[in-house]
């Protein structure tokens, strides 16, 4: 049984149609990384699963069950077990990197404060930011805005993790650190979805790799191939264009 | 000159600073209920316009509603047609209490608006990454948005007080003994103008001081976007 199904689903920004019939299965432990040009409905998708973006038809099944995303008790169900980290972090600006990490297994999970700050001391150290725990995000750089951002999700102990062109804004020393953790993560068993510009990167962690455009899923393959020998000739050309201008 | 100098002994006469004393208290009294009511019933009146339940949706268009057209009409107006409403239907004659509910009528939808526009000034980020985090409306005001959003609600928030003070003397125009009107008593009385008016001048002004003061010390403690 799939961990994460999507079954023709479509979703609309008021008249726009940004996810058109996606068709889309994650088994536990699979790293799904979604490319494609920009506006193609990869941060759309994510946002989508995490009921940031109610799907208008079609079938979401989260570890075998349906999901009604109208349905608040649903919605609470399914952003326990999935977190995301966004493109812009969306870091609370009016706390510090602790309480950013913290808050929500706190206030929300009713979790033990202790056990949290335990872990989210952890997890700061694992990303390389003990020494900023006071700091507040508009005095730390976006790579490390990001870092602050993977670790607050990780924070929630959750069963999927979706990351949202998590790369975009890190130099690339701090890529290496990121895909480490990234590594890590896999290792330890979390299904994660990926988008992602950085095709190396895509290529090298994934299991499989979902080319989106214009809000439609293309072609789902494995990454040797979609990158040497893809299916359809749009994916062909998006991987040639990127791996051209690499 | 001269003559200004010999009027002030009998100016503050005792009775004079009990009268004047009063209508200070009716200032203050209006002013303070109509801030008090504005910023907590417009602060209710801001949450629900946010919501987005369909089930809201008749509060949310008479929320609108209320506040566009009691933005529009000029408080002398709003006064007369309260005071005139009142007499027609006899629900009361006590002009205090006319004043007062008009006060708060026009002050809820003044704040209301200031407090909705400091709630959007917000980025959606914030709300969405509070959402994705299970974070209810109610949490995410009370955690996220506003501890981010008073620096831009409490400055206009503060002015509209201390502009609000000064509004207050038109409740004279209903017969209303609060500063101004008591310094018309005065000049009616035979004090020359400048002497009633420049009292109630330093009065207002002792009265909207502190509330600056108050409001620079809110922005400092509330606004600084540090918990």
């Amino acid at each position: 049984m799939p961990q994460i199904e999507i079954k023709s689903a479509n979703a609309y920004y008021d008249k726009l149609h940004v996810l058109k019939n996606i068709k889309l299965s994650v088994d536990k432990g699979e790293i799904v990384s979604l490319i494609g040009p920009s506006g193609s409905g990869k941060s759309s998708l994510l946002k989508m699963l995490v009921g940031l973006l109610i799907p208008k038809s079609g079938d979401v099944y989260l570890n075998g069950t349906l999901i009604n995303y109208n349905n608040q008790s649903d919605l609470r169900a399914i952003r326990e077990q999935i977190a995301i980290v966004f493109q812009q972090y969306n870091l609370f600006q009016n706390m510090n990197v602790l309480k950013n990490v913290s808050i929500a297994p706190t206030k929300i999970q009713k979790r033990n404060p202790k056990e949290v700050n335990e872990q989210a001391l952890f997890l700061l150290e694992k990303v390389g930011l003990k020494d900023k725990l006071k700091s507040y995000p508009d005095e730390l750089s976006g790579g490390q805005q990001q870092r602050v951002a993977i670790a607050r999700a990780l924070c929630l102990n959750p069963e999927i993790l979706l990351l949202d062109e998590i790369t975009s804004a890190l130099d690339p020393e701090l890529v290496k650190e990121v895909l480490d953790s990234i590594r890590l993560l896999a290792a330890e068993g979390m299904t994660m979805l990926i988008v992602s510009h950085e095709m190396s990167f895509v290529r090298e962690v994934s299991s499989r790799v979902v080319f989106m455009d214009d809000g439609s899923i293309i072609e789902i393959n494995n990454p040797k191939n979609i990158f040497e020998r893809p299916k359809e000739k749009r994916t062909l050309d998006f991987v040639g264009k990127i791996l051209k201008d690499k | 000159m001269e003559r200004l100098i010999e009027e002030i002994p009998n100016f503050f006469t005792i009775w004079n600073v009990i009268f004047l004393a009063k209508a200070m208290g009716v200032t203050f009294l209006l002013t303070a209920i109509g801030c008090i009511v504005g910023f907590s019933v417009g602060g209710l009146l801001a949450i629900f316009r946010k919501t987005k339940t369909i089930l809201l949706l008749p509060i949310r268009i008479f929320i609108v509603l209320y506040t566009e057209i009691f933005r529009r009409i000029p408080f002398l107006v709003s006064l007369l047609l309260f005071f005139y409403v009142f007499q027609i239907i006899k629900i009361s004659d006590d002009l205090f209490l006319i004043a007062t509910i008009t006060v708060c009528v026009i002050a809820t939808a003044y704040i209301g608006e200031i407090i909705r526009s400091g709630i959007e000034s917000i980025n959606q980020t914030q709300w969405d990454a509070a959402a994705a985090m299970n974070f209810t409306y109610y949490q995410t005001l009370k955690e996220i948005i506003f501890p981010q959003a008073w620096k831009v609600i409490l400055p206009p928030a503060f002015g509209f007080f201390i502009m609000f003070i000064k509004d207050t003397a038109l409740a004279s125009q209903i017969g209303v003994m609060e500063l101004t009107f008591a310094a018309k008593v005065l000049n009616n009385k035979g004090f020359s103008p400048l002497l009633s008016f420049g009292t109630i001048l330093i009065l207002y002004f002792i009265l909207s001081f502190p509330l600056d003061r108050f409001g620079k010390y809110m922005e400092k403690k509330l606004a600084s976007n540090r918990n």
